[in-house]
């Protein structure tokens, strides 16, 4: 086809690294027709990253590109020179990163940067430049666009500097774009937000564009195609409407079998392989409250106070305001909230890391808001509130082992126990989770992703806890790997009645999860109720606004059942 | 292990310099252990039938004033000089990496005060310090070690403090209170293993300070006396005869002292090189 704007035939690269030559794309081809928006999805290590990079040319030292060609425009862009890519890079074809702090300069103003790019392939009077750029911000629907341009990155918001990325790379009108995880930092609304805003600037200027993504529901939602990737090959590629109907390779169906969005209940989630025990007959318990919580309040400083009285300012952030909750035991309660409404915070202050300014937080119908958070680490009520935090990689201490990462909290609570006892608690923990003996010797960066994940699991109820808060744990897994955790967390709550406060930004996620949910924005619960309720009749603007913007996927036939 | 072997293989075949300066070392590390019992002369003894004599076969670096063999000196002299230097470098990181992890860690009032104390620390004249600090406490080799260790404090307090700061909030910090660890603990089991890798290669670039300090501080006089040998004293010694032609007397002690320097900081290097994350691709 000569028609097509990129074409890719064959694609090989590797990796060159300390365990030898590592091949990162085997034969991938796929092509990007005039104005359309081609989806690229895959798990982490898919290679989905290195096809776009491949094709502009912005490879790192150690990889070599082995085979294969990439036209476009009618040449070979992969035989290109530094400066005959220099010319065609933002110009011709460009690229939106992944962290947009990150991608701008952080010591000069946004418009400048913008500038700078229509300066280098687009030379015309400063007047002339200026007026392009404020109209590249325009067309972002950037308000107030003189003011934002000589703002600098750090004065705005991640959505912001996100759509200031996408103006840069369409200052010089391009005539292929390329996203590489646009919006994987942002929070939903936002990422509705910025894709909307995408999708318009790409249809109105007929660009072709790929979309780099881990999430089929995204994808589904604003490409024509999609071409799954798995370990450096190509296994699908089809038009939207087809691979949602008939998704033809298994590893497509397990992805979006995977998908919490995809499924009503969490049974239906694939891996099957994951037993899950059936829910106990629930008595509506009426005893007391495993953890109860009411008018916790938080706030922090918002400039470091001076080294002089004098200088002290006393502006303060409310980060939560007076909340109350309660969690039966063996009970899953979800509490949702995008970034910054809070949620972390008050699972902290519910953990006793940190100390509220207000409140109560009772565990058993005992008070312990006012036992500081350092001696409270060495209480025997240590034990019954355990957590498991966000990122499993950065929440491993990497010199210690499996066993010693999941001893060591029994060694502290309860140190009576003898050698042998710990280490019967230990594997006792590590089959709970699936997780290998055969691992326990291991250190973490042997370890998977998934893995790493049921090591932090493991080690929360290795103490036998009644509660356990959850922050965000899935967060920063693939979805296959969150499907596994999230059955795995499912079971622990069935079969060993642990309460669980599940904390997350993914609506989705939590519905499938627990039994109870809590809506926070702005350090306040705006809507709270079972699960079902919040999910098919929310009550409040906020959570209506916030279950709008969470991505779908196309539902085929049988799924009318929502 | 075997993978911290294949790791090690990895860095040094694409570092050649590095292998150079492990060379290097295992070479002044030699000399220091071994060095009175290898060298041909008593390095004290004088005979001043042979004083000044050039380099030749019977004496490889020449003699000096003295008669003394300056091969012989030099390399006993790499005890002395090596052993202060590690002994100042061990104990500034010591109480260094303890203090600066511990400002990081808690914060609050004793980051405050120790930092601005770390803050005069740096703003003298290093060299000048240590004179006066040698000067104070009397003219011995420990106090040669107390003053070098005092000059090279701020710089461990500030990269443990640095990267402390870095891991404080980090998951496994607060997995660790969780799990019932308190502070000293968590100071003791968690921040300062996870920082000691960054704290060693600091350590050896300054090794490379140390020694010329060392030998700085004995070339003026201070410390280490007459007629141990020395390298700094060495240089001071020999400078007088340059005037004359008899150049080996300076030149060798000297060239000796920058082949230290020169070996602690390619290693530096090198181990930053095998400590960075970024090399394990």
């Amino acid at each position: 086809m000569s028609d097509a704007l990129l074409s890719v035939r064959d694609l090989s690269v590797e990796f060159r690294t300390r365990s030898g030559i590592v091949p990162a794309l085997r034969g991938v081809s796929f092509e990007v027709a005039p104005g359309e928006m081609l989806g690229i999805v895959g798990e982490s290590g898919s290679g989905k990253s290195v096809t776009a990079y491949s094709v502009l040319g912005l490879l790192e030292a150690s990889a070599r590109v082995t085979g294969g060609q990439a036209i476009f425009g009618g040449r070979d862009v992969l035989r290109l020179g530094q400066a005959a890519l220099n010319e065609l890079r933002g110009a011709e074809m460009s690229i939106v990163f992944q962290n947009p702090r990150t991608a701008l300069n952080p010591i000069r103003p946004v418009g400048a940067q913008i500038a700078d790019v229509i300066a280098r392939h687009d030379p015309a009077p400063p007047a002339v430049i200026r007026e392009r750029v404020l109209e590249a911000l325009r067309q972002m629907r950037i308000a107030e666009p003189e003011r934002r341009a000589s703002a600098y990155p750090f004065e705005l918001s991640g959505g912001m500097c996100q759509r200031i990325g996408i103006a840069m790379a369409l200052a010089c009108a391009p005539r292929l774009l390329i996203a590489d995880e646009p919006t994987t930092g942002l929070d939903v609304t936002t990422q509705a937000a910025v894709m909307d805003l995408f999708r318009d600037a790409v249809r109105a200027r007929g660009v072709g564009s790929i979309l780099i993504t881990h999430d089929l529901a995204l994808a589904s939602q604003y490409c024509d195609r999609i071409v799954v990737m798995q370990t450096g090959k190509v296994v699908e590629d089809a038009p939207v409407s087809e691979i949602f109907a008939r998704p033809r390779h298994p590893y497509t169906q397990r992805l979006l079998r995977s998908t919490p969005s995809s499924v009503d209940r969490i049974e239906d989630l694939v891996p099957e392989e994951e037993p899950v025990a059936p829910a106990p007959p629930r008595a509506p318990t009426s005893g007391p409250p495993v953890l109860e919580v009411r008018g916790l309040r938080k706030s922090y400083a918002l400039s470091r106070p001076g080294l002089f009285w004098w200088r002290r300012n006393t502006e303060r952030l409310q980060a939560v305001g007076g909340v109350g909750l309660a969690i039966q035991p063996g009970e899953a309660v979800g509490l949702v909230g995008e970034s910054g409404c809070g949620k972390s915070t008050l699972s902290r202050m519910i953990c006793r890391l940190i100390q509220p300014d207000e409140g109560e937080v009772l565990l058993d119908g005992e008070p312990i808001h006012r036992i500081a958070p350092g001696r409270f680490a060495r209480m025997p009520q240590r034990r019954q509130i355990q957590m498991v935090f966000q990122d499993p990689t950065e929440s491993l201490n990497p010199r210690f082992s499996v066993f010693d990462a999941i001893a060591d909290p029994v060694k502290q609570l309860m140190p009576r126990e003898g050698t042998a006892l710990l280490r019967q608690r230990v594997e006792r923990a590590a089959a709970q989770v699936g997780l290998p003996l055969a691992l326990l010797p291991r250190y973490p960066h042997q370890l998977s992703g998934g893995q790493k994940a049921r090591v932090g699991i493991a080690r929360a109820m290795a103490v036998e806890p009644r509660l356990l808060v959850l922050d965000e744990p899935t967060s920063a897994l693939d979805v296959s790997v969150q499907a596994v955790v999230l059955k795995l967390l499912t079971r622990l709550r069935r079969q060993e009645g642990v309460a669980q406060l599940f904390v997350s930004h993914d609506l989705n996620v939590v519905r499938l999860l627990c039994d109870r949910i809590l809506v926070m924005h702005k350090g306040q619960v705006v809507e709270s109720g079972p699960a079902e309720q919040v999910f098919n009749n929310p009550a409040h603007d906020y959570t209506r606004s916030l279950l709008a913007a969470i991505p779908r996927l196309p539902m085929p036939q049988e799924a009318g059942t929502l | 292990m075997r993978e911290k072997l294949s790791l090690l293989r990895y860095v040094l075949a694409g570092n050649p310099v590095t292998l150079l300066a492990l060379v290097m070392l295992a070479v002044l590390l030699g000399c220091a252990v071994l060095g009175p019992s290898l060298v041909p002369y008593d390095p004290i003894a004088t005979n001043t039938s042979v004083a000044l004599q050039a380099p030749s076969a019977a004496h490889w670096f020449g003699t000096d004033q003295l008669g003394r063999d300056v091969f012989s000196r030099v390399v006993v002299a790499a005890r002395l000089d090596l052993s202060i230097a590690f002994a100042a470098v061990l104990l500034s990181m010591a109480i260094g990496s303890v203090l600066g992890a511990a400002m990081g860690y808690f914060r609050g009032w004793l980051d405050t005060a120790a930092s601005r104390a770390t803050d005069v620390l740096m703003a003298f004249p290093l060299f000048v310090l240590a004179m006066a600090m040698v000067a104070a406490l009397g003219n011995s080799v420990s106090s040669v070690v107390y003053a070098t260790a005092v000059i090279n404090l701020p710089f461990y307090i500030r990269l443990a403090r640095a990267e402390t700061s870095i891991r404080r909030d980090m998951g496994y910090i607060e997995a660790a209170r969780v799990g019932g660890s308190g502070h000293a603990r968590i100071l003791r089991v968690f921040l300062l293993p996870n920082i000691l890798p960054s704290l060693v290669v600091q350590a050896s670039v300054n090794l490379g300070w140390a020694v010329l300090n060392t030998a700085g501080l004995s070339f003026i006089g201070l410390g280490v006396r007459a007629p141990t040998p020395e390298w700094g004293i060495m240089v001071a010694e020999g400078a007088q005869f340059i005037v004359s032609g008899r150049w080996w007397i300076a030149a060798f002690p000297g060239a000796a002292l920058m082949l230290a320097v020169f070996c602690f900081n390619l290693l530096g290097d090198g181990l930053r090189d095998i400590v960075d994350p970024r090399s394990r691709t």
